[in-house]
């Protein structure tokens, strides 16, 4: 069954359309993920969802239940703000209960509740103190009781770790994982950063524009992007998008890519159906992880090129070391394994896992589907 | 804010330093020049100040001008003193002060966290309301009044400062709440608060210093007041400003400057305290609106 249902919402501010026909479906237990640039209006789906926002068009069910025109406070669900939006007069404690408290809840009952969450968060030392006595990772935390005391449908996030510094982000993002895997509650989760929406989610929504690009598993994403948007947003270093043209050799498609010293190079392409695009120009779509040195190539793949390309830049990164070099006249990126042999300026004999390959159309920037 | 201040403080020496401090001290000399004079002359017999020598320290001191000025000076017609129209001052000024600060934060409560059509040309109409010129409310004012049945009341004149002040207190309302995170007011949303709850449980209790520069603001200037009170006021209701004008202005008899003198401190003396006790939470609140966000 549906859980929760974004049904061909619109959202406009006066002329200014934010949103445009979002179809998103989730079942119960899911984590969804809403990721995209600055501006492209995750947060005003998310607090549509709320309640906090007004839903121009279009409808949004949770449990089967229209949501349009319902008050916040009776959505059953429960919202985690960047700011973490903690009660500055209150203490953490009162914070954590004072939903509980809005919905007339005995002292008694919201006392258990409190000191339940408090155990479940370890914030139980915290409970007496006010907000502007914690750091920044503890607000999170009681953000996050504050959150799950109320035992909602739903849980909302907007972009709750942006706040934090790197290690800590990385540890509060492992924990809110935890967390749903313990409790298996729905979530809708913000995001602007793309790796926090592939390590956490079991679905995402990649958002551009107002428009939704992708909905899909976290691999689904990764492997077959919709079109160059989501190719290049999902993914760090992001997908090399480079000018091709597709040829027939023999009776099998190839991909004719132009190198550093304008000679060209063909790579095979696995699709028969490419044959049918002979001579015409497309994008090939190759991770830099499908780029490397020929010993660190996929020996799964049943389709491994070479390609001799003279290295620009290496950028070493402790585990991996990023090469920069010409192709088809873009900066591409490949992804060598740390102790490889190279040296800037040098021609090498890069091995490309061309099984992984993906192909959009030039105009639509739309990916040809196999 | 204490430290870059003493990072920036200009190095000085000793000579120009006491030359800096002479001149500060020569400047609150003169500012404070006035309150000695009234406080002086309020402790002498009459005789001394018509005897010459305003400047110099009573040779006899006498707390007998105060407790005319309070209980016994003749004001108009009765020989009351001061003291009735000192509590006709705090029943008009506190009831006045306190209902246009809590209208002014709801005012700026709405108009910050409750968007709604036109609130930019409502928030300009109240902002305009600061600076009608009291005279040309006369008028108007005193027909509403007789409508209301207010006239000559203490209530009345209340009512025409709760009136005057709002666009004030909406002002500092406004722009302190302003800054105010509206995530807290969604939260609160979420949380199932109510409009006067969210008022009332999260805005209110962080509106300190805001409050303090709204209250010393609408203390001052409903107490110091003398149009309105000299227009509205019956003559059992009128306030302290207009019964120390009476005292002073009285035509018949001696002039009594003594009692005049201890009579004006009596006057100044609420606003003088408020400031004390307020001062420094009054620049601080000011502050808070500007500088955050
Ligand atoms: N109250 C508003 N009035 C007009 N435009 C708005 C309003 N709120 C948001 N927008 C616009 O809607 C778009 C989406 O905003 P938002 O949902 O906050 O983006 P995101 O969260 O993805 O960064 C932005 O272009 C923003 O300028
Ligand atoms: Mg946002």
């Amino acid at each position: 069954m549906v859980f929760l249902d974004v049904d061909k919402v619109t959202k406009s501010y006066g002329p200014l359309d934010v949103l445009h026909d979002i179809n998103i479906a989730i079942e119960e237990g899911e984590f969804l993920v809403l990721v995209g640039p600055s501006g492209c209006g995750k947060s005003t789906l998310l607090n549509m969802i709320a309640g906090l926002e007004e839903i121009s068009g279009g409808e949004i069910k949770i449990k089967g239940k229209v949501m349009n025109g319902v008050h916040p406070s009776n959505r059953n669900i429960a919202m985690v703000f960047q700011s973490y939006a903690l009660y500055p007069n209150m203490t953490v404690g009162e914070n954590i209960t004072f939903g509980l408290e809005m919905h007339g809840v005995e002292k008694s009952e919201r006392k258990k509740a409190m000191l339940d969450v408090a155990t479940l968060l370890q914030i139980g030392k915290l409970l007496d103190r006010k907000p502007g006595q914690l750091s920044g990772g503890q607000r999170q935390r009681v953000a996050m009781g504050r959150a799950l005391v109320r035992n909602p449908d739903v849980f909302l996030f907007d972009e709750p770790l942006s706040n934090l510094d790197a290690k800590l982000r990385v540890d509060m993002r492992i924990e809110i994982k935890k967390l749903h895997q313990k409790l298996g509650t729905t979530i809708v989760y913000v995001t602007h950063d793309q790796i926090e929406a592939m390590t956490l989610s079991t679905r995402i929504a990649v958002m551009n524009g107002g428009h939704l690009q992708q909905l899909g598993k976290p691999k689904e994403i990764y492997d077959k992007p919709n079109n160059v948007f989501v190719a290049t947003f999902m993914g760090s270093p992001s997908m090399n998008v480079i000018p091709a043209v597709v040829r027939n050799l023999a009776g099998v498609p190839h991909v004719e890519i132009r190198r550093h010293d304008d000679s060209t190079s063909l790579l095979k392409f696995n699709d028969m159906k490419f044959l049918e695009r002979e001579n015409q120009k497309i994008l090939l779509g190759i991770r830099p992880e499908a780029i490397t040195d020929p010993d660190g190539a996929d020996r799964k793949s049943d389709n491994i090129c070479y390609l001799e390309n003279r290295i620009e830049v290496i950028e070493p990164a402790g585990a991996d070391t990023f090469v920069s070099m010409q192709l088809g006249g873009k900066d591409v990126t490949a992804r060598m394994r740390s102790d490889t042999e190279i040296i800037t300026g040098a021609d090498f004999n890069f091995a490309v896992n061309m099984q992984k390959a993906v192909a959009f159309d030039p105009e639509s920037q739309v990916r040809i589907s196999s | 804010m204490a430290a870059p201040m003493q990072e920036t403080a200009i190095r000085t020496g000793k000579v120009a330093r006491t030359f800096i401090y002479l001149v500060l001290l020569l400047f609150a000399a003169f500012y404070m020049l006035p309150l000695y004079v009234m406080f002086v002359n309020s402790v002498k017999p009459l005789a001394e100040i018509t005897g010459g020598g305003m400047m110099s320290l009573p040779s006899v001191f006498t707390l007998e001008p105060w407790v005319k000025a309070w209980s016994s000076a003749q004001i108009g017609v009765e020989p009351s003193g001061l003291s009735p129209y000192f509590w006709n001052s705090i029943k008009m000024v506190v009831p006045a002060v306190f209902v246009s600060t809590i209208l002014g934060a709801l005012n700026g409560y709405v108009l910050t966290q409750w968007r709604f059509r036109y609130d930019t040309i409502f928030f300009g109409l109240l902002l305009f309301a600061c600076f009608i010129p009291f005279q040309i409310v006369l008028i108007p004012m005193a027909k509403m009044l007789g409508v209301m049945g207010l006239a000559g009341t203490t209530w009345g004149l209340s009512f025409v400062h709760i009136v005057y002040g709002i666009g004030f207190t909406t002002l500092y309302f406004r722009n302190f709440y302003a800054v105010f995170p509206s995530e807290l007011v969604s939260a609160a949303q979420i949380d199932g608060a109510g409009f006067f709850q969210i008022f009332r449980r999260i805005l209110l209790p962080s509106s300190g210093p805001i409050a303090v520069v709204s209250i010393i603001w609408q203390f001052t200037n409903i107490w110091n007041d003398f149009l309105f009170g000299a227009s509205f006021a019956g003559a059992d209701s009128q306030p302290m400003t207009v019964a120390l004008n009476n005292l002073v202005q009285a035509s018949h008899g001696v002039k009594e400057y003594n009692v005049h003198f201890a009579g004006a401190i009596l006057a100044a003396m609420p606003t003088l305290l408020v400031y004390i006790v307020g001062g420094r939470y009054f620049v601080r609140g000011l502050m808070a609106g500007s500088v955050k966000g």
